[in-house]
């Protein structure tokens, strides 16, 4: 077989993983969201934090409203009169960067604590387990309410609550990967051949564990975006001034009572939609890298 | 044994000091009381005053050491919004938030088990994916928007049941209870609904997975082969079996539904301790966060500790593992 067309490994998985008509459909509803959500500035009919374009008479619209600036307000307005087809748009933007970059930085943390417990083994291990045990035995959501009535509101504060409330995750899932994969002869290989530890933890061992790592990142992403949601709604999430999916869903909680739905329905569907593509492409990784994983 | 119990006995005793001084360094930074709490226009001696009646005024390890002497005792601080124990406040609504977690797992058991007993016999039944469908939904459906939705559908647009509150109550036991009376009754259930979704969820994937593994074995063939009706065979045979995962799960979940109430009963106006925490944390209501959470962190670490004491008694293994893991 010639070079060009030999398989690799992802090539493998990009097959695989499209022989589920429901999980493209997921990844494709996932890359248009994500779009949305980057160019924000540009596909959004308004800017919605522009206090210039908005028209205080064209507050609570219900959807399909002809605007005052000449086009519709497809999803209807808010009550400062603002489209929320282009608040949702920006709403994901935060919604999705809080969700990304709490995992990230989850992702790392508990990689780099998962790795040393499997690497070093011992007591250090056991400390180490002991303290994800215990921290998996609380809902996250009390976990994050703690952290969050320890460090107050902000962006920035709400990415750290997240990303303390999912590193365990990782830790556990990194550690039981490692434990089999030290064993193996490669590993034994790289220690005889003296190389420094670090190195064979992230040359070595780290590439050996990644796909379940994969798994469990996708879908603590959707996990992430959904606790922030809750945070928001609660009202200890992200500040008024940089609005995610779930701040909207609260704004349109006084509105509902009054018959006022779209407010709340439509960035709520939104967060759903996201929700539920990440989850389909989240199941479908883990059954085209199960295989993998069993040996 | 012992070894074990004292061990499990321990570490929860370090969690609980942990959690402890977690909570209130936490709490002591999450803002300045004294702007919230003493009236702009009060002059620089009122002011004084209040610091000192609040214990405001002392160092920090003072105040934690304050803390802890009178925590012992049951006693963590006098509210600053409402001017009652804060413990007292706490325990005073964890009967609406314990209500509405029983009447959720209750929900979740009586619906959730049938459907995914209905699941895991016919996997391939219309009726059995359209469960698991929505039972994806059900993990997938941000919990605070569900309950919008509900209130929106049956409460503003078709009038049936009430938007929020506990309604009407009724005394049992000297505890107020809204089940008790027809009113109470119909709050209750869109609250509960929406606190049973997940674990609804849950225990359909138990129910099924249990199903499945349990209706190919060879004592539910022998039954079937012995003459026994259907509905003998899933009703004593399959159903006692695959009660055990979910009675299991159930007990630790009891402490998660009891945490995620916070989220039911901010959206219902459900007059229980999770809202009071919301409420007080946005109030910077200090002893009653801290009140409420120690008063959580107690509960689970009772209930992980009953759980896995009952488990090393009925299953050795636990225990012998206990030392490693």
């Amino acid at each position: 077989m010639s070079a060009a067309r030999e398989e690799t490994p992802l090539r493998r998985l990009a097959r695989d993983f499209a022989r589920s008509r429901v999980a493209v459909i997921g990844l494709a509803v996932l890359v248009l969201v994500m779009l949305a959500a980057v160019f924000a500035q540009v596909v959004a009919p308004q800017d919605p934090y522009d206090l210039a374009q908005l028209d205080i008479m064209d507050s609570l619209q219900p959807p399909g409203t002809a605007g005052g600036a000449g086009w519709t307000y497809w999803l209807g307005t808010d009550d400062q009169g603002r489209d929320l087809w282009s608040a949702i748009f920006f709403g994901l933007r935060t919604s999705l960067e809080v969700g990304i970059l709490a995992t990230l930085i989850a992702l790392a943390v508990g990689v780099a604590v998962g790795m040393l417990a499997a690497y070093a083994g011992g007591a250090v291990d056991g400390a180490i387990m002991r303290l994800v045990d215990i921290q998996l035995s609380f809902p996250a959501i009390l976990i994050a309410l703690i952290l969050l009535a320890l460090l107050g509101k902000g962006v920035d504060k709400v990415i750290v609550a997240l990303a303390a409330v999912q590193w365990a995750y990782y830790a556990r899932t990194v550690r039981g990967s490692a434990l089999v994969e030290r064993r193996k002869e490669y590993v034994e290989a790289a220690r005889c051949l003296a190389l420094p530890h670090h190195r064979i933890m992230l040359r070595h061992l780290l590439p050996n564990c990644l796909p379940p790592l994969i798994v469990v990142a996708t879908v603590q992403v959707a996990h992430a975006i959904a606790l922030e949601a809750t945070l928001s709604f609660l009202g200890v999430g992200v500040p008024v001034t940089e609005p995610s999916l779930g701040m909207l869903i609260a704004s349109g909680y006084g509105f509902m009572l009054s018959g006022n739905y779209w407010v709340a329905l439509f960035p709520g569907v939104a967060l759903l939609v996201v929700i539920v593509a990440i989850n389909l492409v989240g199941d479908r990784l883990r059954d085209v890298l199960n295989p993998r994983l069993s040996h | 044994m012992i070894v074990f119990i004292l061990r499990r006995l321990t570490q929860s005793a370090v969690v609980i000091a942990a959690m402890a001084v977690l909570v209130f360094t936490g709490i002591f930074a999450i803002g300045n009381p004294i702007d919230v709490l003493i009236s702009p226009e009060a002059d620089e001696v009122e002011r004084a005053a209040a610091i000192a009646r609040l214990g405001l005024d002392q160092p920090m390890h003072v105040q934690f050491a304050r803390f802890v002497e009178s925590a012992v005792g049951g006693d963590l601080g006098t509210s600053f919004v409402h001017g009652v124990p804060a413990l007292g406040l706490v325990l005073q609504r964890f009967p609406a938030t314990l209500e509405l977690a029983l009447a959720a797992m209750l929900l979740a058991v009586l619906l959730g088990i049938p459907l995914g007993l209905w699941a895991g016999l016919k996997p391939d039944s219309v009726a059995g994916r359209v469960i698991m469908t929505g039972s994806i939904l059900g993990f997938s459906l941000p919990t605070f928007w569900v309950g919008m939705m509900l209130i929106m559908a049956f409460a503003v647009q078709l009038g049936w049941l009430p938007a929020g509150g506990r309604g009407q109550t009724a005394s049992l036991f000297g505890v107020q209870w809204s089940f008790l009376t027809r009113d109470g009754l119909a709050h209750l259930i869109l609250p509960a609904i929406n606190l049973a979704t997940f674990k609804l969820s849950l225990v359909i994937r138990l129910a099924r997975a249990g199903t499945r593994e349990v209706a190919l074995q060879d004592y539910v063939k022998f039954a079937r082969a012995k003459g026994l009706s259907p509905a003998r065979v899933v009703g004593v045979h399959i159903l006692k079996n695959i009660m055990i995962p979910v009675v299991t799960v159930l007990g630790l979940e009891l402490g998660s539904v009891i945490a995620f109430s916070v989220v039911t009963e901010s959206v219902f106006a459900w007059p229980g301790m999770g809202k009071l925490l919301i409420e007080s944390i946005l109030q910077l209501d200090r002893p009653v966060v801290v009140a409420y959470l120690l008063l959580t962190v107690l509960l689970f670490v009772v209930i992980n500790l009953v759980v896995d004491l009952i488990y090393s008694m009925l299953d050795p293994r636990i225990r012998l593992g206990g030392g490693r893991a």
